[in-house]
């Protein structure tokens, strides 16, 4: 493992901010931290950098252990690189310069060479000799990532780094840099509050919510096989369905019984939550199972519906857009769900 | 690193300037302005071959440096411009005593420390300066005459800050109390032409000018502006004359500049000599000619201008007693509103 | 294993460095407050009976007075400080490069070799007021003319004098400031005077107070002005109190009453701004508009600035000019380049030493956020307002006692006597300056420092700067513009320092200040004058260097015009 993040929690004079977190990040793997504003991803991120101090827990990079409770082996030491979210780009002085600060160490021509090599990695051949202030947003952001990967570090460390950038300019971006960093092989820790971003860069994506780590796993696991109701929520669209357990591996719902692994604890009779992606549901005029059209959003490709059972209850589906109904239309619908996620209802 | 060259290049400035003091060279702290001393200083020097290193300024910050440094100190004479200093700086037991029969005989006993703590250099007098054509000579003969009511808005003197009248009003107070004295200054205040302001020659220049008739200045001022290089001060001063206030009685407030000799001098045998040639007929003739002052050794020629303001009767109250009563001259003068 | 052990080695080693940082800034700020503190000691001798005399007679004035001479000049300082600022730095007429540079020469004029030009030329008996009285055969009485030495004639001087301080921080953040706030503004419907007061005021705001309290704290530490106007301050009242009344106590309390009020006033202004933000959220700079005044308005603009410079300057430096060409001849002797090359040498001594301890001060609170450090920083840099004789007592006291503990020692010891170490050596003039004038770095730099994102701090660590490398290749290229303001303020302010200088000074040590002043207190004005241009010239060329140095400082660049 490049990163190992072992029941780490920190805290300032209060209740801690980062609770019981843990990762374990392999070499050349692209992490993310994904959670709304205030979850204590900057912080965790922050801290595997080595600016702030662990309260409990330890962190190890390449096997070495670099933070402990009143231990902190300082940035500068631990060949860790970051992206700054306001970039922080050195304004006294040029491009290159600016890629050329962590090399200090390194003589003339492997520097130049470096440099060279890295401006055309992120495309700003043409721009060595010119001021921060002279680029746009988006050239700003590669010669941030450029400075960052200059020495290359073992480990690059991303915090919401295109976030002050335009939303197509976003996932354009998160895929170039994921490409520049697989290119180098460089491992890497994202953090960003935008589940595009991080399915469009990460290979593991951490899910936070108020200090905890929820669930570390793929963007896919996340979607279809989410540990908790909030990660439920937060990634994706999708509605909860109450139902009652029947068996081993069946819900009763409005939309019929679902077949899936059921958790722990849930036994026959016991009232739950089935999550249904827009996705689960698939208009088929065969099924005797109908729903009204309540309000549709196109969106190109596809529809996207929001439909009401007969109880009341509202659910999503999405529809190639060719399938136009109007609102107040009744459809036939059926359900499809690969990975049956229950939660106990509430 | 710029900031380190930089750093390096301070810190060798700091010592290269340090002072390097060698022995028998006469060390002074002097509140006596360097130019008013210094032509004597190297006359001195170029007598005897002892060279002599001057520090000028404040005299009180000069009189606490002097304490706090102690046994240390270098200075090896204190030179002030009023005896209240001079007096504070013995009852402090800043000066150790000099015998010494050349200084004995050549300052009169009204003008050094009855126990040779301190010696006077020069002297000066604080009479009243009127505009020649506006008051006539006899118009006033005492400082008490200067609050007639005739005199409302007609009378210009600097600040209570300053210490020329600080020790005028303290003499006051030795000979005459502190009530009587007070209904003075009240009765000066009354009758000011202008919010207290400006140095002395200021209020030779405003009487000149005819903002107000008559002013309280020392004598040197006087007798610098008559000799001045610019012409409107000689025009301004020669507007003014000079009145010798209680000529019958006790006198014009004088005072005098003096020096002793510091109680840890190294350099006692040097020091001494140049006490003694400050008082040289020599250098009391400097005194008066190239500063206007009345030397204090008696017999000593004065320059053309002294001699043209007259002679007249000194106050001989001891001068000891200024310093005594500073403080007290200060609050009355507080008291009274005199700014 | 043995790795992680280094690894955690090297923490420790780190985290000590951190905290070494912060004990060598407490052990600066106590250095230097080490005579002020001194003084202060004498708050708790009793004093009562001199306050009750105080309070019945001048404590109202002094007060009264004090307060009114801040109000003034902080009025008049901030008048012609911004109005100029702004119209150099966002308006193109005629003149306006000229202006830019010039503006800042007042700031070598010292206070009270203004004071003295002036009266001379405005008094009563000066040839002002004498010719008017020719022509018109007035006498006195018959007419009014403006008292020059009074309250408001001191207000005057002193802003014309103190103004540049304002100006100068101003126009630094002025030229700071990206254009598209001020565009965002002029969209939301603001026009050009409402954005300037809704926006380029506020986001200056930090500057400009900066700039603000060091005219202040000079305006109320300052002696020679207020004594020859007659105006009773608190200064002349410490001095009065202490060698007039002899009371040292009551001198003490009245400074230490003094210094609290500047205290009081630096830490509501610090509690009134301390939710806002001042780091600039953009990254975009662009040229400056150059808003191109023509015809009366241009006209209008040239004038706000001929003003201050003309009476701040020019009229006061040809006068001395003509004072210096009438006596130079008696005046310019060997000697006299001895003190041109003691005053330049002790300003730059001074200018650099303050600038270093500035940095390391700053950047010591940026390490660690403590109210410690705060503490010890404000408590570094209230010198400022502490009148220079005050300091001077301050330093003599703590310096003697030092050198005699350790001579007394060294005799019992090894019976060598060391004699005065410090004392009477030009380490404790530079001391008295330190003491003095480093508030006038720490502003500057803080100020600085301040505008520098801590992300920029985090960069630089994460590409492998230790903290000190950080504040040598990261804060200090993008600072130095205000370094050079730093070091050149002190510099000038050392140029012009007077009354410390007089009483710590080794023997046979002369300054153009001490040259100066001596012979203008003698009310040899004439004499002095030469002392006072040199002071001037000397002060010329660093304001002129830090002028050109402030407007390469933007980004952006200025509009080329």
């Amino acid at each position: 493992m490049l990163l190992e993040v072992r029941n780490v929690s920190i805290a300032y004079n209060g209740p801690p901010v980062v609770q019981q977190a843990n990762i374990r990040l392999p070499a050349g793997a692209i992490g993310c931290l994904l959670g709304p504003s205030g979850c204590g991803k900057t912080t965790l991120l922050r801290c595997i950098a080595g600016f702030e101090p662990v309260i409990e827990g330890e962190i190890l990079l390449q096997g070495k252990q670099v933070s402990r409770p009143g231990h902190a082996v300082p940035p500068e030491r631990r060949r860790v690189g970051m992206v700054f979210q306001d970039l922080a780009l050195f304004p006294h002085l040029s491009i290159a310069n600016n890629i050329a600060f962590g090399l200090r160490n390194h003589d003339r021509a492997k520097r130049q060479l470096r440099i060279k090599e890295l401006l055309s990695l992120v495309g700003l051949e043409h721009s060595a000799e010119v001021y921060p202030h002279q680029l746009s947003g988006g050239q700003q952001q590669r010669v941030a990532l450029a400075r960052a990967m200059a020495p290359r570090p073992d480990l690059l460390l991303l915090d919401e780094p295109f976030s002050s950038l335009d939303i197509e300019l976003r996932e354009k971006l998160a895929r170039e840099v994921r490409q520049i960093l697989k290119e180098d092989g460089l491992t890497a820790l994202l953090v960003t509050h935008d589940q595009f971003e991080a399915f469009a860069m990460a290979d593991e994506i951490g899910v936070m919510h108020a200090g905890r780590l929820l669930q570390w796993d793929s963007a896919y696991n996340l979607y279809h096989r989410p540990t908790h109701r909030f990660i439920a929520d937060f990634i994706g669209q999708g509605v909860m369905l109450p139902g009652t357990v029947v068996g081993d591996r069946a819900v009763e719902t409005e939309l019929g019984t679902l077949h899936g692994r059921i958790p722990n604890g849930s036994l026959p009779g016991s009232h739950v939550e089935v999550l249904i992606r827009p996705d689960d549901v698939l208009h088929d005029d065969h099924r005797p199972t109908t729903a009204e059209v309540v309000s549709k959003v196109f969106r190109g490709a596809d529809f996207l519906y929001t439909l009401r059972l007969p109880s009341g209850a509202k659910i999503l589906c999405l529809a190639p857009s060719h399938h136009n109904h109007p609102v107040g239309h009744r459809l036939g619908i059926r359900v499809a769900v690969d990975d049956l996620v229950i939660f106990p209802a509430v | 690193m710029w900031p380190k060259r930089l750093i390096l290049s301070a810190v060798m400035a700091l010592f290269t300037v340090s002072p390097a003091l060698a022995a028998g060279e006469v060390n002074i702290y002097s509140a006596r302005q360097e130019v008013l001393i210094k032509p004597l200083l190297d006359q001195f020097s170029a007598q005897t071959g002892i060279k002599v290193n001057l520090v000028a300024g404040n005299a009180d910050a000069l009189i606490q440096r002097l304490t706090s440094e102690g046994i240390n100190s270098p200075a090896d004479i204190l030179l002030t411009v009023d005896a209240g200093n001079l007096n504070r700086a013995k009852e402090l037991g800043l000066f150790q005593q000099v015998r010494s029969e050349n200084l004995e005989q050549a300052v009169p006993s009204a003008y050094r420390d009855p126990e040779g703590h301190w010696y006077g250099l020069s002297m000066r007098a604080r009479p009243i300066m009127v505009a020649k054509d506006k008051v006539k000579a006899d118009a006033l003969s005492t400082y008490q005459d200067l609050t007639d009511s005739q005199w409302r808005r007609k009378v210009c003197v600097r600040s209570s800050s300053n210490v020329y009248n600080q020790s005028m009003v303290a003499a006051m107070i030795a000979q005459n109390g502190v009530q009587t004295t007070e209904d003075w200054a009240r009765g000066l205040v009354a009758n000011f032409a202008r919010p207290p302001q400006g140095g002395d020659r200021d209020q030779i220049k405003a009487v000149a000018a005819g903002q107000c008739d008559i002013a309280l200045v020392n004598t040197y001022y006087l007798g610098g502006m008559l000799n001045s290089s610019q012409a409107d001060e000689r025009e301004a001063a020669s507007k003014v004359a000079i009145i010798w206030p209680n000529q019958n009685d006790r006198g014009v407030h004088v005072n005098i500049s003096g020096a002793g000799l510091t109680r840890h001098a190294r350099n006692h045998d040097n020091a001494v000599r140049l006490l003694e040639f400050l008082v040289s007929e020599e250098a009391q003739r400097w005194y008066a000619e190239a500063n206007y002052e009345y030397p204090v050794r008696p017999g000593t020629p004065v320059s053309e201008t002294l001699a043209s303001w007259g002679e007249f009767k000194a106050d001989d109250l001891n001068l000891a007693l200024l310093g005594d009563h500073n403080p007290e001259a200060v609050r009355l003068m507080d008291r009274a509103g005199w700014r | 294993m043995s790795d992680v052990q280094a690894a955690a080695g090297g923490s420790e080693r780190s985290r000590l460095q951190f905290d070494w940082w912060s004990a060598g800034v407490c052990v600066v700020a106590l250095t230097l407050a080490a005579p002020i503190l001194v003084i202060f000691s004498f708050v708790f001798h009793p004093a009562g009976e001199v306050w009750r005399h105080l309070a019945a007679t001048v404590l109202r004035e002094y007060v009264t007075n004090s307060l009114l001479l801040v109000l003034g000049v902080g009025v008049g300082t901030l008048l012609m400080g911004v109005s100029t600022a702004w119209l150099c730095t966002l308006c193109r007429f005629p003149g306006r490069r000229l202006f830019q540079w010039a503006l800042l020469l007042p700031m070598a004029i010292p206070a009270y070799i203004i004071a003295y030009t002036y009266t001379g030329m405005l008094d009563f008996s000066g040839p002002v007021q004498t010719t008017l009285r020719a022509w018109f055969d007035w006498g006195y009485g018959d007419y009014w003319f403006p008292q020059v030495r009074s309250l408001g004639g001191a207000v005057v001087m002193l802003s014309l004098v103190l103004y540049p301080y304002v100006y100068l921080l101003a126009r630094a953040a002025f030229l700071e400031q990206s254009t598209c706030v001020l565009e965002v503004s002029r969209t939301l419907g603001c026009g050009p005077w409402r954005s300037f007061f809704t926006i380029a005021l506020p986001l200056a705001r930090p500057a400009i107070i900066a700039g603000l309290t060091l005219a202040l704290m000079e305006a109320l530490a300052d002696f020679g002005t207020v004594q020859y106007f007659g105006v009773n301050t608190f200064t002349t009242g410490i001095f009065r109190t202490w060698f007039g009344l002899g009371d040292s106590s009551a001198a003490a309390q009245l400074a230490a009453l003094m210094m609290t009020f500047v205290l009081v006033l630096i830490v509501l202004e610090r509690w009134s701004r301390r939710q806002a933000k001042y780091h600039h959220t953009t990254q975009r700079y662009r040229t400056l508009p150059g808003f191109q005044l023509r015809g009366w308005r241009a006209l209008g603009a040239s004038a706000v600035c001929i003003l201050p410079l003309f009476f701040g300057f020019a009229l006061p430096a040809t006068q001395l000019g003509a004072w210096a060409l009438r006596t130079w001849r008696q005046t310019l002797d060997p000697a006299f380049f001895q003190l041109v090359r003691n005053s330049l040498l002790l300003a730059a001594t001074a200018a650099v030493l303050a600038l270093l301890l500035a940095l390391f001060m700053a950047y010591g609170k940026r390490l660690r956020r403590s109210p410690l450090i705060e503490g010890a920083l404000r408590i570094a840099g209230m010198g400022y307002a502490v009148p220079g004789l005050v300091i001077a007592v301050g330093v003599i006291i703590p310096f003697a006692w030092l050198d005699n503990t350790v001579d007394a020692w060294m005799r019992s010891t090894f019976g060598i006597s060391t004699g005065l170490l410090l004392s009477g050596t030009i380490t404790a003039v530079v001391f008295a300056y330190l003491v003095r004038f480093l508030a006038v770095s720490l502003h500057t730099v803080e100020a600085a420092m301040g505008k520098i994102r801590p992300s920029m701090d985090d960069a630089g660590r994460s590409l492998g700067l230790r903290p000190a490398a950080v504040l040598g290749r990261i804060h200090l290229p993008i600072m130095r513009g205000s370094l050079l303001t730093a070091l050149l303020l002190v510099f000038v302010d050392v140029l012009k320092e007077l009354p410390a200088t007089l009483i710590l000074r080794p023997f046979n040590f002369n300054t153009l200040a001490v040259r100066a002043f001596e012979l203008a207190s003698d009310e040899m004005l004439a004499e002095s004058s030469l002392a006072a241009l040199a002071i001037v010239l000397a002060g010329l060329a660093p304001v002129i260097l830090l002028s050109r140095s402030i407007r390469r400082s933007r980004p952006g660049g200025e509009h080329a015009s």
